[in-house]
């Protein structure tokens, strides 16, 4: 065998055995995809291609991996009702049984997040205040009891850490307004007594945190 | 949870307060019923506790004696706690007792979640103690039910994760200062005990109704 017939017979060998190889076994597919995987990709036309979150659409790189899977599911469920939800994500999930809704959200917890660094520097001091100690008199509890000392969240405790002050902000004003998240979350209660400016000085403070 | 229980309970409360401080208007009534839901922030809707990055301790059936000891330690001090300590000294002594007479009405099922895997050690600890640890019955104090009374308190239904961090760091948060303090009672309990039996009881009595 010539060395050019050895080349021939070696390239038509490999370009049968790929496609066999992936057939007999489909789980290293998405390996081989890489970071293409088409649910992921239709996270990241709105969440950033690196999932740090984009206008409208939050972080999703760093948060917490549980409070993902049931956002998703609650969006799944039509509970989770705030209008940006309404318009985009419950489409977006319209097709995402639990299986991919776990994978998405242990593939975005994973990815080490940013922090938006978009709030006004001098509010910030006091939104730290009120995020580590709360204010007694004026019934506004003290984010950190829930949300952890680095606001990094746990379990369906979410990362509120470096979060972008408009989404923060947004958030924030919709647990008065009547919205709903998943049900039994004590939000709507914590955040009731919070006025526009604490608002501001949260949403401020926790765009700077790592 | 139990409504009617509750229902039942906030009218009571709200007199309570009134007859206490000779309130009899309206805002005194609001200021209360905002009050109670700060508290149900943290602690859970239905006072039945919650397990942020700190676990709540549940309040739901808790003594109002020892409620009312632990609101005053805090404000003083006795008591140390990174949440509280911005908390309680907001509190009026009125308002304390109102509060206290609220949660003691409140009944609410366990959360759960404790490992199962030592109960019989912690039934055990509880109604016999160990005795070679000079370790006393739970229930000689806390009762069989564990219910507690007056300022000793509730211990039935409570998390297990707040109960395993009270006992191992008993010393360390309560009875700080020089004041005499009903603590102390619990210290050299809390010190013979061995970490795992802490957990095995802290389970035991985490699922108690």
């Amino acid at each position: 065998m010539s060395a050019r017939e050895y080349r021939v017979i070696k390239r038509v060998a490999a370009a049968i055995a790929l496609p066999v190889i992936l057939w007999a076994f489909p789980v290293i597919a998405p390996a081989v995809a890489g970071e293409q995987d088409v649910s992921v990709r239709n996270c990241t036309w709105c969440h950033g291609t690196s999932a740090q979150g984009y206008m409208l659409a939050p972080r999703l790189a760093g948060q917490r991996p549980l409070y993902l899977e049931t956002q998703i599911r609650s969006l799944h469920e039509h509970y989770r009702d705030n209008p940006a939800s309404k318009q985009f994500m419950w489409g977006a999930v319209a097709v995402l049984g639990p299986q991919a809704a776990r994978d998405l959200a242990a593939y975005f917890a994973a990815i080490p997040p940013r922090p938006a660094n978009d709030g006004a520097r001098d509010i910030a001091a006091r939104g730290r205040t009120i995020y580590l100690e709360g204010i007694a008199e004026a019934n506004i509890a003290a984010c950190y009891a829930c949300h952890g000392p680095n606001a990094e969240g746990l379990r369906d405790i979410p990362r509120l850490g470096g979060l972008a002050r408009f989404y923060l902000k947004a958030r924030l004003e919709q647990w008065g307004q009547g919205y709903h998240s998943v049900p039994g979350s004590p939000m709507p209660l914590v955040a009731r007594p919070l006025g526009p400016d604490e608002i501001e000085a949260l949403a401020s403070y926790l765009s700077f945190v790592k | 949870m139990n409504v009617v229980g509750t229902r039942a309970a906030l009218p009571a409360a709200v007199l309570a307060l009134a007859l206490c401080a000779g309130f009899s208007n309206a805002s005194r009534a609001d200021e209360f019923l905002a009050k109670v839901e700060y508290c149900k922030t943290c602690h859970g809707l239905s006072g039945q506790g919650y397990r942020g990055y700190f676990p709540m301790p549940r309040l739901a059936g808790q003594q109002p004696q020892y409620l009312e000891n632990q609101l005053r330690a805090f404000i003083e001090r006795r008591r140390t706690n990174p949440v509280m300590r911005n908390v309680a000294h907001a509190l009026s002594p009125a308002m304390i007792a109102a509060l206290a007479a609220h949660f003691r009405h409140l009944e609410a099922r366990p959360i759960g979640g404790a490992p199962r895997g030592s109960m019989a050690l912690g039934k055990k600890i509880h109604e016999e103690g160990l005795p070679e640890s000079n370790v006393p019955a739970c229930s000689a104090c806390h009762g069989s039910d564990s219910r507690g009374q007056n300022e000793i308190p509730r211990l039935a239904g409570q998390l297990y994760e707040y109960t395993v961090g009270q006992l191992t760091g008993w010393g360390n948060v309560r009875g700080q200062g020089t004041a005499v303090d009903t603590s102390a009672i619990m210290a050299p309990t809390a010190h013979n005990l061995t970490r795992s039996q802490i957990e095995a009881v802290a389970a035991y009595v985490s699922n108690l109704p």
